[in-house]
């Protein structure tokens, strides 16, 4: 389905008007954007809640749809918000400051080459080092409280928005970059009007993927020690196989990471308006 | 905007109290008359020779067109003369200037894609030169924004690159160019990515828009009838290694005829024929 227009080359004159799609109302669009799947996922809750009925599963082994949300509504005052905001707390925190720092850092290493050729092998091979292995040493390092979870959601999101950010910034056509010397450019000048613009779809895309691992980080930093957040709730509710108040925090764990996608996305589009109209570099 | 009264009667060229100083102009200008010299210059790419012993002269505020076969270093020699590149052998002068920063400050370049800023309008775009001078947005805005309606932009000034058409984007891209206020023009292939009828009609619209334009145009197409009709003198250039073939002395009358009556002359036919000629 294209959305663009066919160029008409002969009037001239004319702007190529993109034809304003027939004004389907809001609803129709979301149905037939996410329709399918949320169909799928309604008939695989059917399914899953069958299942148990119907072959008797004990709840202690696995928690029904239905039982998941008697124990969202049960425990939600005493145990699921107050473990809530710290996790929350953590993923934005520890994203916020990934966000600056990665972004900075491909900045930086792309302005200064030789820098970049110095960082960039270790910064690869940084990834290597399993981030659930450095939770239990930052917590020692950085104590018990918000601190080193913090640093460990930072540094699982800070590698995608370093590399995206530094491969967006390399990969800006080189034409325009000649186009804007010719048109007495500085080197920031050219960073400011041309680069940095034009690397911002790829910065936002290292984001969302960085968006989905935020949760995932702030889980390990609170097994590795903790008494508060939803990761810790998830262990300290396991020795008592309160299966359904698990997934309960599961289910929050995962509206966190999808909450944070979409405000990115959000972020996107009010910065990049030109990128869904298909204008890239 | 107060100043579009003035535009009407400035044709195509920029006024020069309109517009900011581009720098002391080098005194090593030695001969007024010489725009761009080049000498026995040289260009290759690894074993890839572009351009070899290529000596002409184009004379100040003259218009030259280069045409070639495709692949023939035309596209070098137009990097070279702006200072994007750097000659392996042999010497270029842009007006006094020798070094590539010197010629980068003498020349304006127009590319054949028309390479406007996606995230920027019309307007933004046309007027990102005088920002790079230091001047501020608005400013930059207020001295771009005349100029629209002679170039056929009228209203289209806050409308951003992909609402428009291919002839108004190459139209954006030049006024662009304009507005750097260089003396020398550097068109590279300016509608090759154009369809045949919008190409037609941008080559007449720029016929008009040079004018009389007291500037230094070098004109780099594979395109003969585009040569013969926008420029002076006719400069052919052969295949790999590039070299100059042959020059031919278009300076066909134009005032007053359209497109169709000056590619259809007797003279305009005499002509292309010997450009083709050369071109084999």
């Amino acid at each position: 389905m294209s959305t663009r227009a066919p160029e008409q080359p002969a009037a001239d004159e004319m702007p190529v008007e993109l034809p304003t799609p027939k004004r389907t109302s809001g609803w129709v669009r979301f149905w037939r954007a996410y329709g399918l799947a949320i169909l799928f996922v309604l008939v695989i809750l059917v399914v899953w809640e069958m299942w148990i009925r119907i072959f008797d599963v004990p709840k202690y082994l696995l928690a029904s749809p239905t039982g998941i949300v008697t124990a969202m509504r049960k425990d939600w005052s005493k145990y699921l918000m107050p473990n809530l905001w710290p996790t929350l707390s953590e993923v934005l925190i520890g994203f916020a400051i990934s966000v600056v720092a990665g972004v900075g850092l491909a900045i930086v290493l792309h302005l200064f080459t030789p820098l970049r050729r110095a960082v960039y092998p270790i910064l690869i091979g940084s990834q290597t080092i399993p981030i659930v292995v450095l939770a239990p040493v930052l917590v020692i390092l950085l104590g018990y409280g918000l601190l080193p979870k913090v640093v460990i959601v930072a540094l699982i999101c800070f590698f995608p928005i370093v590399v995206n950010g530094l491969d967006g910034l390399r990969l800006v056509d080189d034409d325009f970059i000649r186009m804007m010397r010719t048109l007495d450019a500085s080197r920031w000048a050219i960073f400011r009007k041309v680069e940095f613009p034009g690397a911002l779809p790829s910065i936002f895309s290292g984001m969302r993927v960085a968006a989905t691992f935020a949760a995932i980080g702030a889980v390990f930093g609170e097994w590795a020690g903790s008494s508060v957040g939803l990761g810790y709730l998830i262990q300290a509710s396991t020795p008592n196989l309160q299966t359904a108040r698990i997934f309960a925090a599961i289910l929050l764990l995962t509206l966190i990471a999808m909450a944070l996608f979409g405000l990115v996305s959000l972020l996107e589009r009010v910065f990049c308006p030109w990128v869904s109209r298909g204008g890239a570099l | 905007m107060p100043e579009i009264s003035d535009t009407k009667t400035t044709g195509g060229r920029l006024e020069e109290e309109s517009v900011v100083a581009t720098g002391p102009r080098s005194a090593a200008a030695s001969d007024d008359t010489v725009g761009i010299a080049f000498t026995g210059v040289r260009k290759a790419f690894g074993d890839v020779v572009a351009l070899d012993g290529v000596t002409f002269e184009i004379e100040r505020h003259s218009r030259i067109g280069i045409v070639g076969p495709s692949g023939g270093g035309k596209s070098t020699l137009l990097q070279l003369t702006a200072g994007l590149l750097a000659q392996d052998a042999g010497s270029i002068t842009v007006e006094g200037e020798t070094t590539t920063q010197g010629r980068l400050s003498r020349c304006a370049m127009m590319p054949q894609r028309d390479l406007l800023l996606p995230w920027r309008t019309a307007l933004d775009n046309a007027m990102i030169a005088i920002e790079n001078r230091g001047v501020s947005k608005r400013d930059a805005r207020a001295k771009t924004r005349p100029y629209f309606e002679h170039f056929g932009l009228a209203q289209f000034e806050d409308v951003r690159p992909d609402q428009l058409s291919g002839g108004m984007r190459q139209r954006v891209s030049f006024l662009r160019t304009l507005m750097a206020d260089k003396d020398i023009l550097l068109l590279d292939e300016p509608f090759g990515a154009l369809d045949s009828i919008t190409r037609g009609q941008m080559q007449e619209w720029l016929l008009r828009a040079l004018g009389d334009v007291p500037r230094t145009v070098l004109l780099v197409t594979h395109d003969v009838d585009e040569a013969l009709l926008l420029s002076r003198t006719v400069v052919v250039m052969s295949a790999r290694p590039g070299r100059v073939v042959t020059v031919i002395d278009a300076g066909l009358r134009t005032e007053g005829l359209s497109r169709r009556e000056i590619v259809t002359s007797r003279e305009f036919i005499a002509l292309k024929e010997s450009a083709l000629e050369a071109l084999e």
